[in-house]
């Protein structure tokens, strides 16, 4: 019943063109047509009002950076301090200890790098049947996938919970990563691309070989859609770094993940505030580490897959 | 009925299998059993692959998500303690009468609310500003929407704790700013609404140069001559925007919208770290910015009530339905009135 809305999103969708003419090297660029859409300069009070924007985005997280090299006298002095003070690597240091953040941040890995790549690897599978194989019940499993996204998780934490200390698995990884292996949004993402993105004839002509539908995923599928599966990738990567409720209920501060192990660090008696900042920092650097890296390219797929995992 | 906007390809595909159930025959060399085996094979892999490449999905969906999500159902209707999950007591809909009576439970409803409008009402219109500035001819376009893009890579956990920080009572950098104008001392933590402002600040700052993407990217997919038609009738730049460019990506929007209220409905990071600990759980000494996603967590994890938790569940659940199916009479209505 709610499945409707989703619709629109796909007509949508459809005025969004792939780029499939280099695929190996895929990123965001609107279409020649797209570009000439609506293309006023932008004057300066635009520029004024996009600096004001980026500011809002980035002075949390510069002020992150300032608090963390500091220590919590000059954190919590008035007016508050705008530049870094010296403090930064001992405070990192502190708060890796701390927090524990070594074996937060090596369990982060862990879980977001396994669902990112699971999510990837069924994604494309399922993507690529209901895109291009014909079997009955392709619409009914294609409109369930896009039912299930309206679904919240959270929802079901309480028997996943039981399930979980039942199945032994309580405190544990695969606890946290086993729910999340599969995501109708990385689904859809996928199908989108690859009905557009790949030929029929690439298909037929694999058949006439002789080649079994596995076959025919691996040698042509896969390689027309490595550029979707790496931004898929980075995006639940990112989803599953930050996650919070269910690794929150169903971990605990012997065996965190990252966002699990900062809450430790807040709830403290004594506070110190610069000792925070720097573990929220130092949780979020691998993430921003990546943006900086392939911000284009995430942009990129955010734009052309509205993707939300 | 739904999908057959999504499924423009259903057509295109046809002549796949008759092409292929064709080619073993053409081809085939072989002598006839090894043929017939072959081309059992292949009619096996071709009825049955595509069910396999999907069973993944639904396999691992069913067990995490559908089963849980039932089950929660089950589990509602009965009396279970977190210590002896495998004594459950039938309640019938005790729970539910219970929770029905309970003013926590409508506080934090109400709660859940006001931080949805709170957060996703301006979200989503700076969003749509964003986006409209992000659409101009610019110079470092990239730097601007990566740049935008950031706050969505940082953990509830990071923002919640920096935004924490800057809504301090006391040496926060906000109460510091808004001293300078003659405001003195919010209390962030403990005025309700400033509680629940400052928790939707930290929802605002993470998502809205998300939905701006969104928006940008439908933008874009305007055809352009939409806007000379309308510059040729006369209509100012402001006039373009609501009667082109909002019309256009008016399914977007609505899209935007529908995952706003999701995640409005289930908001638990933010609330719980900007509590900072003990204060966290209950969303303030008063329950004051207490949502459902705590109440949920409250009362199974804190107080060892998974039945009743398993029933805030099944509500938040309840209010999901309700919402959409509110929203879809809305729909129709202005669509019936446009």
């Amino acid at each position: 019943m709610t499945t409707e809305s989703l619709q629109p999103r796909a007509g949508a969708r459809s005025g969004t063109p792939w780029d499939t003419s280099t695929p190996s090297r895929r990123r965001f660029r609107p279409s020649l047509r797209l570009r000439a859409g609506r293309q006023h300069h932008a004057g300066p009070v635009a520029y004024v009002l996009l600096g004001l924007a980026t500011v809002f985005s980035l002075f949390p997280l510069y002020f992150t950076v300032v608090a963390a090299s500091s220590d919590n006298t000059r954190v919590t002095q008035t007016p508050p301090p705008f530049l870094p003070g010296p403090n930064l690597f001992d405070n990192l240091g502190k708060a890796w200890q701390d927090a524990a953040l070594g074996k937060a941040m090596m369990n982060s890995l862990i879980v977001a790098s396994a669902i990112a790549l699971s999510t990837v690897l069924f994604a494309t599978l399922a993507g690529f049947a209901l895109a291009k194989l014909r079997f009955k019940g392709r619409n009914i499993a294609l409109m369930l996938v896009i039912g299930t996204m309206m679904v919240p998780p959270q929802l079901g934490v309480v028997p996943l919970f039981m399930m979980m200390t039942e199945l032994g698995w309580g405190q544990q990884l695969p606890a946290v990563i086993f729910p999340t292996l599969v995501s109708a949004v990385g689904v859809f993402f996928m199908r989108q691309y690859l009905s557009e993105a790949l030929p029929d004839e690439l298909i037929e002509a694999g058949r006439v070989d002789g080649a079994h539908s596995l076959r025919i995923f691996w040698s042509i599928v896969l390689p027309i859609a490595r550029p979707p599966m790496a931004v898929l990738f980075m995006i639940t990567f990112v989803h599953a770094w930050n996650d919070f409720f269910w690794p929150f209920i169903v971990l605990d501060m012997s065996n965190p993940t990252v966002p699990v192990a900062l809450t430790q660090l807040s709830a403290g008696y004594v506070r110190d505030q610069s000792l925070i900042m720097a573990g929220a920092l130092l949780g979020t650097l691998p993430l921003l580490a990546m943006f900086i890296v392939f911000g284009r390219q995430i942009v990129g797929g955010i734009m052309q897959g509205a993707v939300k995992g | 009925m739904v999908t057959s906007g999504s499924v423009p390809h259903a057509d295109g595909t046809q002549n796949i299998p008759a092409g292929a159930v064709k080619a073993p025959g053409v081809s085939g060399d072989g002598d006839r059993p090894r043929q017939g085996r072959r081309n059992l094979l292949h009619r096996l892999d071709i009825k049955g692959a595509p069910y396999a490449f999907i069973a993944p999905f639904f396999i691992v969906f069913a067990a995490f998500g559908f089963y849980p999500l039932l089950y929660t159902f089950w589990i509602s209707l009965h009396h279970v303690e977190l210590a002896s999950m495998n004594l459950m007591e039938w309640r019938g809909f005790g729970n539910y009468t219970e929770l029905w009576q309970d003013d926590r439970f409508w506080n934090a409803l109400s709660n859940t609310f006001t931080i949805g409008v709170l957060s996703t009402v301006p979200q989503l219109l700076m969003a749509l500003g964003l986006a409209h500035l992000l659409n101009y001819r610019l110079r470092g376009s990239t730097f601007f929407r990566v740049a935008a893009l950031t706050p969505y890579a940082t953990s509830v956990g990071a923002a919640a704790l920096v935004f924490t920080m800057l809504f301090e009572r006391d040496f926060g950098l906000i109460n510091w700013m808004l001293s300078l104008v003659g405001i003195d001392n919010v209390d962030w933590e403990n005025n309700k609404w400033a509680a629940q402002s400052a928790i939707s600040v930290i929802v605002i700052w993470r998502w809205t140069g998300y939905n701006a993407l969104l928006y940008l990217a439908a933008m874009q997919a305007i055809p352009r001559d939409r806007y000379e038609a309308a510059a040729i009738d006369g209509a100012s730049r402001w006039q373009q925007f609501t009667k082109v460019t909002v019309p256009g990506i008016r399914s977007t929007i609505l899209f935007t919208i529908v995952l706003s209220t999701i995640g409005a409905t289930q908001l638990f990071g933010e609330p719980l770290i900007f509590g900072q600990g003990p204060n966290g759980v209950t969303g303030g000494a008063d329950n004051q910015y207490q949502t459902l996603g705590l109440l949920l967590y409250e009362e199974g994890w804190k107080n060892y009530q998974m039945g009743r938790a398993a029933t805030v569940a099944w509500a938040m659940f309840l209010l999901l339905i309700l919402i959409f199916a509110l929203q879809r009479v809305l729909k129709r209505f202005t669509s019936r009135k446009s």
